[in-house]
């Protein structure tokens, strides 16, 4: 890889631009803070997949047919 | 809707409007910045003025927080689809999926490729590329909003699909349609022009701060010569979409205008009430008391407003519930009971056609299909128990929007004195003023809210207007889990916003001469 590859210039104009942050590393750290909650905690224990005993999409249909035909009672 | 707990559906909702409601807080202010920001650096690129440079270089960094905080919060709503409204999900289909994956690939590859280089890229890449990775952040921005208003503006006026009863989804038949519906489109700019008047606000007030302070002076005054212009156009702007707003709500929600206005008894030549007071004692549609403690109208503003014509019939709610009355296409209205028979009739044809479907009973299939077709376009209807159910908060419709017309008003009036003070007076030495624009910026968020509860309240009982009740697109969830999660959810967007005020009023404290 020579100084003009393209990818190693951008790689270096990251790492150097990341490097570089004094306010951004706070701001990343609030960033990686609210990822780790929504998707470590609030993805894994109060947003199950609704459907995950559900196989297939003919299953999700007949579940959602069958609601929306029984919620007029 | 038998089995299932209102508190379920009431708290399901709280929980979906706190967080679109948080995430509102961002969006408007990221929209708004990153115009403003980007004319500065336009003002660096043609002048070469390092001032301008280090004008922009500050508002970046404040765009630069509220990004920050605010980015992925759009997320926690797209769980809520997914977890909170299974049944809505599976019923919207791909017109939601298609806008939502495009937003997402958008928001990534734009956004996060061209805010790098807005950041990173100062003396690394020439100046006329940074200039335009500053353009096309805001740009990629708009057009995320974009996708998300179309999602939006089919709730409102679902266009575009077909339903199909074998998936029990609708499918997108015209892409165009749903992409570029007049409520799409006015609904953007309505929203777009709301965010940079936000933005506008925001960069007067906190310049008036450093006024005020006696720091800056250079610096303040060219930031509110760009956002009070900027301002005071998107102000202007605002009111013919808001026009075009109250115009498709009338098309194509009539009860929702009629919750907007309090306006219970239809005539022609209608008046718009400018100011009133709603009588507390007003419980129901029907019931003996009058709406209105007091009330001035404009005299026939909503039937032109409405109909495009000063004489024009707008039907209310008592109209809306009895029927009868000509709508907007020339038909004439049914009675929202005969609406709810039919609905029945789609639901039950619709159980009909599946388990015929099931016994490989074509004929009977057949039939059942050819009952639903028939009445499908009032299926919503039939979950409705009770007449008066499709009638949305009238108290909360009609202040919501009086606060947000109100205040367009206001930051009209108030861009048009700072420009005054600015060009013609020495507003540097007002200091009441200052404190005026500081106190305007809350205001700004105010409006913006009050704008949403507007459109989504309005829209009840309805998730998809006329389609899918909100009780109906419920998932069945247990009550005490919803609630534990709203409640968390309120503390961690506290938490989350309590730093973003703290990191964002410390680098305003610090000012531009320390980027």
């Amino acid at each position: 890889m020579n100084d003009n590859n393209i990818f190693k210039r951008v790689a270096l104009f990251y790492w150097d631009g990341f490097r570089n942050m004094t306010l951004g590393k706070t701001l990343w750290l609030i960033i990686l803070i609210k990822l780790f909650i929504m998707f470590a905690i609030l993805r894994v224990f109060f947003f199950p997949n609704y459907f995950a005993e559900m196989q297939t999409d003919a299953e999700k249909s007949d579940y959602v047919g069958t609601e929306l035909v029984e919620r007029i009672k | 809707m038998e089995g299932i707990d209102i508190a379920l559906i009431d708290w399901s909702r709280a929980q979906f409007a706190l967080t679109a409601m948080y995430h509102w807080l961002f969006v408007p202010l990221t929209l708004g910045l990153a115009v403003i920001m980007a004319i500065m650096e336009t003002m660096y690129y043609k002048t070469g003025d390092e001032h301008w440079k280090r004008t922009a270089k500050f508002w970046m960094k404040l765009f630069g927080i509220n990004f920050a905080v605010g980015v992925a919060t759009g997320l926690i709503l797209e769980f809520e689809f997914g977890t909170n409204w299974s049944n809505y999900s599976w019923f919207v289909g791909d017109i939601f999926g298609a806008p939502l994956a495009i937003e997402g690939i958008l928001a990534f590859f734009m956004e996060a490729t061209f805010i790098a280089v807005m950041f990173f890229g100062w003396n690394k890449v020439s100046k006329r590329f940074h200039l335009a990775s500053t353009w096309l952040t805001g740009i990629g921005a708009t057009i995320s909003a974009w996708w998300i208003l179309v999602a939006n503006a089919w709730m409102q006026h679902p266009i575009g699909m077909r339903f199909n009863p074998d998936t029990v989804r609708n499918e997108m038949v015209d892409f165009w349609a749903v992409a570029t519906s007049p409520v799409a489109v006015n609904k953007f700019f309505h929203s777009v022009l709301s965010g940079w008047i936000l933005g506008a606000i925001f960069v007067v007030g906190v310049s008036c701060w450093f006024l005020l302070k006696g720091r800056e002076q250079k610096f303040a005054m060219s930031s509110i010569k760009i956002a009070a212009v900027f301002g005071l156009v998107a102000s202007l702007l605002v009111v013919w979409t808001g026009d075009g707003s109250g115009y498709y709500v009338a098309q194509h929600q009539p009860m929702k205008l009629a919750a907007i206005e309090g306006h219970y008894q239809g005539k022609e030549g209608a008046g718009l009430v400018a100011m009133g007071v709603l009588n507390p004692k007003k419980q129901t549609y029907n019931d003996e008391h009058e709406p209105f403690l007091f009330k001035m109208e404009i005299p026939k503003m909503l039937s032109l407003l409405a109909q495009r014509e000063a004489n024009a019939f707008v039907p209310g709610i008592n109209d809306i519930i009895e029927g009868g009355y000509t709508q907007y296409d020339g038909t004439t209205a049914l009675p929202a009971q005969e609406k709810i028979a039919r609905g029945q009739k789609a639901i039950v044809a619709l159980g009909n056609y599946r388990n015929a479907k099931k016994e490989g009973n074509e004929a009977l299939a057949e039939e059942a299909l050819s009952e639903f077709e028939a009445n499908v376009e009032y299926f919503g209807y039939g979950y409705i128990k009770e007449v008066k159910d499709l009638v949305p908060n009238v108290t909360l419709n009609f202040y919501a929007f009086r606060i947000m017309v109100i205040l367009g008003g206001y930051f009209i009036l108030f861009f048009a004195v700072v420009l005054f003070l600015v060009f013609k007076k020495d507003l540097a030495k007002i200091r009441w003023f200052h404190y005026v624009a500081m106190l305007t910026i809350p205001l700004g968020y105010i409006a913006g809210q009050a704008g949403w509860i507007v459109a989504e309240v309005g829209r009840q009982p309805w998730a998809i207007q006329d389609l899918l009740p909100t009780g109906v697109a419920v998932s069945k969830l247990d009550v005490g889990s919803v609630q534990t999660t709203f409640f968390l959810f309120l503390v961690l967007f506290t938490i989350l916003l309590i730093a973003e005020i703290r990191i964002m009023l410390r680098e305003i404290k610090k000012g531009p001469e320390n980027n």
